[in-house]
C-alpha cells in the first residue's frame, strides 16, 4: 500500500515533539514518568537513557524489520529492546559508573516503557533505518522535555528547588543549574508524592489540548477568511 | 502489515519459529558476551563503592590494611551471613564495619555500622532506601545529618530502654511526618551492635598476619 515516498523530516520532529509526544500526544510511558519526576534532573536522567535507547532500537528494528513476519514481530522486538536496555546498562555500570550510579535505577525502567515497543511497532518496522533513528531520536527528545517540565514543576513546588543535585548527574560544571528558589521552604509534599504527579500531568495534558483547539481555530479562521 | 506479495516460505510455520529462536539465541549470545566483557570491570567498580562506604564508617587513621581483606563472616538475626570487615593497626582488630538492614516504610533500609572492638559506634551510613523522598530520606547524610547522631554511642549508652525513637520513650529523634523509617533505622543498629556483643570475642581475634608487611 505504501508506496517509497521522501522522507519528511520536518513532520517526523514535529510529531515527535509536539503533535504525537510520547506522553501529551499517546498518553504512554506514564508509569516511568509518575515515579521518576519528583525532581527536573531525575527526569532528565529517565529522559536521556530513553532516548538512546529509542533511536538505537529504531536503527535495529529498521535493520531486520524486512526479516521479521507479523505473527512474531512483537516478540522479536521485545527481544531485540530488552537486550538493547541490558547491554546499556551493562556499559555503563563497568565504563560509567558514576553515572550508572544517578541513572541505574531508571535503565531497567526503560524496558516498562511502552513508548519504545510502540515506535518499534508503528514507526520503525516500517521505514529505513535512517529516519527510524530520527523519529527515535525525536520522540526522545519530546518525552524528555515532558519529563523536565513535569520534574520543575513538582519540584519548584514541593521543596522550591529546581535541577537539585544536577552536578551528580551532569558533572561539576552544572553546578549552576542547581537553584533554590526559596530558602528554608517547609516542603509541599503532595507534590513530590504520586498524586501531585497525576495532578502536574492533568494540568499539562489540559495546557496540551487547549493550545491545539486554539491554534486549529485559527487556522480554521484564516483558511476561511484567506482569500482577501 | 505488508500487503505486497509475501513469499510462501514466510508464512510456514517453521520459519517463523525459526526466526524466533534464532532471535533468542542471537540475544542470548549478545548478553553472554556482555556479561563476559563488563564482568571484571563491574566488579572492581562496586568494590571501590564498597570502600568508599567503608571509609566513611572507619576513620583512615584507624588501619593500616585493605579494609576488603581482613574480612570473617557473621550470621546476622534474620539468618543472613554477612561479611565483617575488619580495620587492623599494627596486627590487632582497630574497627570493624557490617551491614545491617532494616525494615522501613518502603522496603529493605541497608546500612553500614561501623564500631571500634568496644562496640561503641563509629559511624552510620545508609547504603540503598526506597523510603520516601522529602520525609524518609533524612536518613542519607546528603540530605540530613541526622545520622551522625549514632557516632559515639553504644549499647548502654544511652540505656537499652532509651534506643529508641522520641515518640517511643528514647533518645533519638524522628522526622516530623516520618516516624517509621527513622524507628528502622533505630532498631536496626541496635540490632547490629546486640549482634555484634554477642560475637565479640570471635570477631576482634585479629587474623594470622601472612604476609603484611611489618609496622
Amino acid at each position: 500500500m505504501s508506496q517509497p515516498q521522501p522522507t519528511d523530516w520536518r513532520r517526523i520532529a514535529a510529531d515527535g515533539i509536539w503533535n504525537n509526544n510520547v506522553v501529551l500526544g499517546q498518553a504512554l510511558a506514564l508509569c516511568p514518568l509518575l515515579a521518576v519526576t519528583a525532581t527536573a534532573t531525575n527526569g532528565l536522567g529517565l529522559g536521556l537513557a530513553s532516548t538512546l535507547v529509542m533511536t538505537l532500537s529504531g536503527v535495529l528494528v529498521a535493520l531486520v524489520r524486512s526479516l521479521v513476519t507479523a505473527e512474531v514481530r512483537i516478540p522479536v522486538f521485545i527481544l531485540v529492546i530488552a537486550v538493547l536496555v541490558t547491554l546499556v546498562d551493562l556499559a555503563m555500570n563497568a565504563w560509567l559508573h558514576d553515572l550508572h550510579k544517578v541513572l541505574g535505577l531508571f535503565i531497567p525502567l526503560i524496558v516498562t516503557n511502552c513508548a519504545i515497543l510502540g515506535r518499534a511497532e508503528s514507526f520503525a518496522s516500517r521505514n529505513p533505518v535512517l529516519p527510524s533513528a530520527f523519529d527515535g531520536l525525536m520522540m526522545g527528545i519530546g518525552f524528555t522535555l515532558v519529563l523536565v517540565a513535569l520534574g520543575a514543576v513538582r519540584e519548584i513546588i514541593g521543596s522550591a528547588t529546581l535541577f537539585a543535585d544536577a552536578s551528580l548527574l551532569l558533572g561539576e560544571s552544572m553546578a549552576f543549574l542547581e537553584l533554590t528558589l526559596i530558602p528554608d521552604y517547609p516542603g509541599f509534599l503532595l507534590a513530590i508524592l504520586p498524586p501531585g504527579g497525576f495532578l502536574a500531568l492533568g494540568f499539562m495534558l489540559a495546557g496540551k489540548r487547549l493550545i491545539d483547539t486554539r491554534r486549529a481555530r485559527i487556522r480554521a479562521r484564516g483558511a476561511t477568511a484567506a482569500p482577501v | 502489515m505488508n500487503t505486497l506479495a509475501e513469499p510462501s516460505y514466510r508464512s510456514r510455520v517453521g520459519y517463523q519459529a525459526g526466526l524466533l529462536g534464532g532471535f533468542a539465541l542471537l540475544a542470548a549470545a549478545l548478553l553472554v558476551m556482555g556479561d563476559i566483557a563488563t564482568r571484571d570491570t563491574i566488579a572492581l567498580r562496586e568494590a571501590e563503592d564498597l570502600k568508599a562506604t567503608l571509609t566513611q564508617v572507619i576513620p583512615a587513621e584507624l588501619h593500616d590494611n585493605d579494609l576488603l581483606e581482613a574480612t570473617v563472616p557473621l550470621v546476622d538475626d534474620t539468618g543472613r551471613t554477612v561479611t565483617v570487615y575488619r580495620a587492623l593497626r599494627g596486627g590487632a582488630v582497630s574497627a570493624l564495619a557490617f551491614p545491617v538492614v532494616g525494615k522501613g516504610y518502603a522496603g529493605e533500609i541497608r546500612l553500614m555500622l561501623g564500631v571500634d572492638p568496644e562496640g561503641r559506634i563509629l559511624g552510620v551510613r545508609v547504603i540503598a532506601h526506597s523510603e520516601t523522598p522529602g520525609l524518609g530520606d533524612k536518613i542519607e547524610l546528603a540530605k540530613d545529618d541526622w545520622i551522625l547522631d549514632f557516632d559515639g554511642r553504644a549499647l548502654g549508652a544511652p540505656p537499652a530502654a532509651r534506643w529508641a525513637v522520641a515518640k517511643d520513650g528514647g533518645d533519638f529523634d524522628q522526622f516530623s511526618g516520618a516516624t517509621i523509617t527513622p524507628r528502622a533505622v533505630v532498631r536496626a543498629v541496635r540490632a547490629g551492635l546486640e549482634r555484634f556483643a554477642a560475637e565479640r570475642s570471635r570477631l576482634i581475634v585479629a587474623p594470622d598476619r601472612l604476609d603484611t608487611a611489618e609496622e
